[in-house]
């Protein structure tokens, strides 16, 4: 049958998932035309990244009924993103795929509003994430997948029993893919891992030794690498190499064909000299495709409650034969980012030095000879004498004050625990609460937003 | 979680028209794993380290090695560290500040030692680079050469290499490059 009357036929499959009940659905799933309207008036979703995986999701997300849509991209449009990234097009090169994606789409799927940001992740204040409901993630780093999880995780705030409180989860939906591989996984922080209780599923960065690259090429990557490394400093002394201007990549590009033809060896292409550079492995479009359909309906699923949400990592693998499975990771308890930390409750009056006696004797720490960091600022070191003697003068001071006379903060402690004779070293994260403050609730933050 | 939406997004709108937020600066979980690091560091009496932007910038620091043995003993020698905010992901980038002659240091400061690059794991830390540098100051080897000359002269005649170490050192040219003191 047909939708109701307000509804075209656009939303019809969407409606069989979000007006009818099931028996596979969410917890709080409310079938109804009420839950499709409020999608679209309520839903608030950030795709970051507007190459090859935010092209797809933006598209994805828009034909999934979402209307408030933002971008976020610090690129512009290069004539090798043609390929896979669909909504450009040549007349598009060296424009900002924010803005042009979000055109594009919003072109195409009417009553979408797709709001672009051209600018940097960290340009952002902090509050502007918190914004959003969702947060999907279409990125090729690490760097700026782990900066995303960071402001996410730093919403979220734990009960006095430890348990997140719903209301300041930042659910976020990330999707990566190389050549024929891809991942989609959902992270509720507080619930189920973040980005960095499992930063080990990455793999490290191929990194061939200086020496090999200086003395014995043997591939064209070390080719590239030599030119990027060594002959780039050799030849711009003190000149840093932005591996996002086209200019330096190009030098680079050069440099490495004569090196290569030094030493006879194939395979020294622009493409290939970006992907060494940039640590990026070439982008399949179907790949993508894939990876972003998984990720869209994880959004969708998140934000409906339609059904239960993939728990919690996919990995794709399309390089021989075909290969889908779904792993349940288990979240780091100790974890810095998005673990509860241990909640201390103290005087206003209490010194830094008095505090940090009292962390030798909490029965949940019985940490020695700590170091103390606050939101960047290091109150006390312990070590190296250089810095001991720049934070000795805190020791005497409230930490009420050190902290800036906020009720509660988290805060992160290096030392030794010991148990029996064995001693190890921890770094712990604790939820600070001073007693009798205003603005103080049974309820404590967990990330120092 | 769509009716939780709903609420936020009213608590939004009344939120707007209440004061802004003061702006939070975020510590990365590189950042605090280096403070765990820096604050544990044990060096020998050879080594120092020194923070150029303050004690609340660990990112960026600088390590003097003084050999107390070797062809390099006397010398100090100055090393500039950049940790990434995915530290210990991602090995920090080292260079050496000092113009050294020195088989596995070129002239521009790049540094071969294996922890740096293809043999970092997470589980080493600051401490581990900066006895591996110390090393090379003791140990120089020709085998992993970096700046080339250096090492066939190590390798062909150690007691000429002796005396363009002390050369270089003291403040002079070795072949057609100038070295500036650092005795
Ligand atoms: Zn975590």
């Amino acid at each position: 049958m047909a939708g109701t009357a307000a509804s075209p036929s656009r939303s019809r499959d969407l409606d069989k998932l979000l007006l009818r009940p099931g028996n596979l659905v969410g917890p709080t799933f409310e079938p109804g035309t009420e839950l499709r309207d409020d999608l679209q008036e309520y839903a608030r979703i950030l795709v970051v990244g507007a190459g090859g995986l935010g092209c797809e999701l933006l598209k994805d997300l828009a034909l999934s009924g979402f209307k408030n849509l933002e971008v976020i991209d610090m690129d512009r449009i290069e004539v090798s993103n043609l390929n896979r990234q669909f909504l450009f097009r040549v007349e598009d090169v060296g424009k900002p795929k924010a803005e042009v994606a979000a055109k594009r789409v919003m072109e195409r799927v009417s009553g979408v509003n797709i709001v672009p940001h051209f600018c940097r992740i960290e340009d952002k204040e902090i509050e502007f994430y918190n914004d959003f409901n969702i947060i999907v993630l279409g990125l090729d780093s690490i760097e700026a997948r782990s900066y995303i999880n960071s402001v996410a995780c730093s919403f979220l705030e734990y009960d006095s029993d430890d348990k997140p409180r719903e209301e300041t989860i930042k659910p976020m939906v990330d999707g990566g893919t190389e050549g024929f591989k891809g991942h989609a996984r959902v992270i509720v922080p507080g619930v189920t891992p973040c980005f960095e209780c499992t930063i080990w599923l990455f793999p490290p960065q191929v990194k061939f030794p200086l020496c090999t690259l200086a003395e014995t090429p043997r591939t064209a990557a070390h080719c590239i690498e030599y030119a990027h490394l060594i002959k780039w400093d050799e030849v711009h002394s003190g000149k840093a190499f932005d591996p996002d201007d086209p200019e330096h990549m190009k030098w680079v590009f050069s440099e490495a064909v004569k090196r290569a033809e030094l030493f006879g060896i194939p395979g020294v292409t622009y493409s290939l000299t970006q992907g060494v550079v940039k640590n990026i492995i070439p982008a399949i479009a179907s790949t993508n495709a894939i990876i972003s359909a998984a990720c869209a309906l994880e959004t969708l699923k998140i934000a409906s409650g339609c059904s239960k949400t993939l728990s919690n990592y996919l990995t794709y693998n399309g390089v021989e034969g075909l290969h889908i499975k779904v792993t349940e990771f288990v979240k780091d308890k100790d974890c810095l980012v998005c673990g509860p930390g241990v909640l201390i409750e103290l005087d206003t009056s209490v010194t830094l030095e008095k505090f940090i006696n009292l962390l030798e004797e909490h029965p949940n720490l019985q940490l020695s000879k700590a170091s103390v960091t606050y939101r960047g600022k290091n109150l006390y070191m312990q070590a190296p004498p250089v810095l001991e003697e720049m934070t000795r003068s805190n020791l005497s001071l409230p930490l009420y004050d050190l902290m800036d006379k906020v009720a509660k903060d988290v805060i992160h402690v290096t030392g030794t625990t010991g148990k029996n004779d064995k001693k190890t070293s921890c770094l712990r994260k604790l939820r600070v609460v001073f007693k009798g403050v205003d603005g103080v609730t049974d309820m404590d933050m967990a990330g120092g937003a | 979680m769509i009716k939780l939406f709903k609420v936020k997004e009213k608590q939004r709108e009344i939120a707007e028209n209440a004061n802004g937020k003061t702006p939070v600066k975020k510590q990365s979980a590189g950042e605090l794993r280096l403070h765990k690091d820096i604050s544990e560091l044990n060096l020998p009496k050879t080594c120092s380290i020194t923070f150029p932007n303050g004690k609340d910038d660990l990112m960026n620091f600088e390590v003097s090695i003084r050999p107390d043995e070797g062809y390099y003993l006397g010398g100090t020698f100055v090393f500039t560290f950049q940790v990434s905010p995915i530290y210990p992901h991602e090995a920090p980038k080292v260079k050496c500040k000092t113009k050294v002659y020195h088989p596995n240091i070129d002239l521009e400061g790049n540094v071969c030692l294996n922890i740096l690059r293809e043999d970092w794991k997470p589980v080493l830390n600051i401490n581990t680079i900066i006895y591996g540098l110390f090393h090379l100051f003791t140990q120089p080897n020709y085998e992993d050469p970096l700046n080339h000359e250096a090492a066939a002269v190590l390798r062909d005649n150690p007691k000429l290499f002796e005396s363009n170490v002390r050369r270089a050192m003291a403040g002079g040219y070795v072949g057609q490059t100038f070295f500036i003191r650092c005795i």
